[in-house]
């Protein structure tokens, strides 16, 4: 690939999501615009740029989606869902005892391993939740990837990664070489496209948010920016969990690791946060917009 | 070091099951059978098997079955690796003392985190 269409694209993605490419990207882009490309009928990636140079929106936003579409399991990582039911639930059921009801968001939804493992976790929990409301927000930046996330339905290879057979079993439903998860796991998450860089305070505030991920790809600003947003939107005593390559620690006050609890974050007192109010004057759009 | 009793009347399959067991860190023993397989077991219990289904002799359900009988016979973590993808093949499996199920095709993502889920491998957390 030529150093002109590499900077174009790493440009447009950095515009269009903030995904923050470093110069040695160009297999990635190679890989995963190459078919791409080649289903709009072009012969590659010198020829994709000068469409999209054309300014072909619908192209634009596959580009955007082909690249910022991660790969997924269900329980990955299996750590985090361990916190999640022994640690964070445990702590809600009592805090929310007189409520009754909980909130999450699962930040980087995408294709819906994430916010359905919750879900199973939720409902192996059994008779401690009967009675409460629970929602569980899958946001994504890709619609394609929330159609699927929607269906529930998951290839033989899919449901094989990280999925206890007897989950499998107990949740899914066999539809020849498919498997489709059960309309009452389905109706616990509710799925809506979301790009992290714009405004997502009308989500309203989650007693635990999953942002497992996808901070990764965004530079230093912009992390900061979403952890100072996302701390508006979580509860005093709410819980942040992120991925296991991923930090607060020297970039933001607003969360605070939990001893012990690796991924684990908890909001620190607003009032604290208020009290340095420069770093949240950093808005990566703004910034962007002027280059 | 674990050992790992791969049982499948393939040799291909058993050459491709071989691989990924051995880079997880096991010793492969191999049998076509689940007579052979039985042989092997009464010699010594393997920490591991990965089981096919269909096969000449004594099958894969058959050989679960007689396994979980004999003394020490509980404690191998037994894996299907199986074409029988069928829900009711998987349930009865499950029902008859198998700790694990993997439907063909498979691969080392699959093994992985079906020996880690029945605690034959460690975990380690995926960096993004």
């Amino acid at each position: 690939m030529n150093a002109p269409d590499y900077e174009y694209l790493r440009k447009l993605l950095k515009e269009r999501s903030g995904l923050d490419l470093s110069a040695d990207k160009q297999y990635l882009i190679e890989s995963r615009l190459l078919p791409l490309a080649r289903k709009a009928g072009l012969a590659g990636i010198p020829e994709l740029v000068q469409k999209l140079q054309g300014g072909s929106s619908a192209l634009i936003t596959s580009v955007v989606e082909a690249m910022t579409t991660n790969e997924t399991f269900f329980f990955r990582d299996k750590v985090p869902f361990d916190h999640f039911r022994d640690t964070i639930m445990p702590e809600i059921l009592k805090a929310r005892a007189g409520k009754r009801s909980v909130r999450i968001w699962c930040a980087a939804g995408s294709t819906g391993q994430e916010p359905y493992s919750l879900a199973m976790t939720l409902k192996e929990m059994g008779a401690a939740l009967t009675g409460w409301r629970v929602e569980i927000i899958a946001t994504d930046l890709s619609q394609e990837v929330l159609e699927k996330a929607k269906s529930g339905v998951y290839s033989q290879f899919e449901v094989q990664r990280g999925l206890p057979i007897q989950h499998l079993v107990k949740y899914f439903k066999q539809n020849g070489e498919t498997w489709q998860i059960n309309p009452e796991l389905r109706a616990m998450v509710q799925h809506r496209q979301l790009n992290l860089l714009q405004d997502f305070s009308h989500l309203g505030t989650f007693d635990v948010i999953f942002c497992r991920n996808v901070l990764i790809y965004f530079d230093q600003e912009t992390k900061i920016n979403i952890f100072n947003r996302l701390a508006r939107q979580i509860e005093t005593d709410g819980f942040l969990v992120l991925g296991a390559a991923e930090t607060v620690v020297g970039l933001t006050d607003t969360f605070r690791p939990i001893v012990d609890r690796r991924g684990l974050y908890k909001p620190n007192d607003p009032r604290a946060a208020l009290a340095k109010p420069a770093a949240e004057s950093a808005a990566p759009r703004m910034a962007m917009a002027g280059r | 070091m674990k050992t790992c009793l791969v049982v499948d009347d393939s040799s291909i399959v058993r050459k491709v099951a071989r691989r990924i067991v051995e880079s997880l860190g096991f010793q492969v023993i191999e049998a076509e059978d689940g007579v052979e397989a039985l042989v092997h077991c009464k010699k010594a219990m393997p920490e591991a098997i990965l089981l096919d289904w269909n096969m000449p002799v004594m099958d894969g359900f058959q050989f679960l079955g007689t396994l979980r009988r004999m003394p020490g016979g509980d404690e191998p973590k037994v894996v299907f690796c199986t074409t029988e993808t069928g829900i009711d093949h998987i349930t009865k499996a499950m029902g008859g003392g198998a700790n694990e199920y993997i439907m063909k095709p498979f691969d080392k993502d699959i093994v992985m985190a079906k020996f880690q889920e029945v605690g034959l491998v460690e975990r380690e957390e995926s960096a993004a």
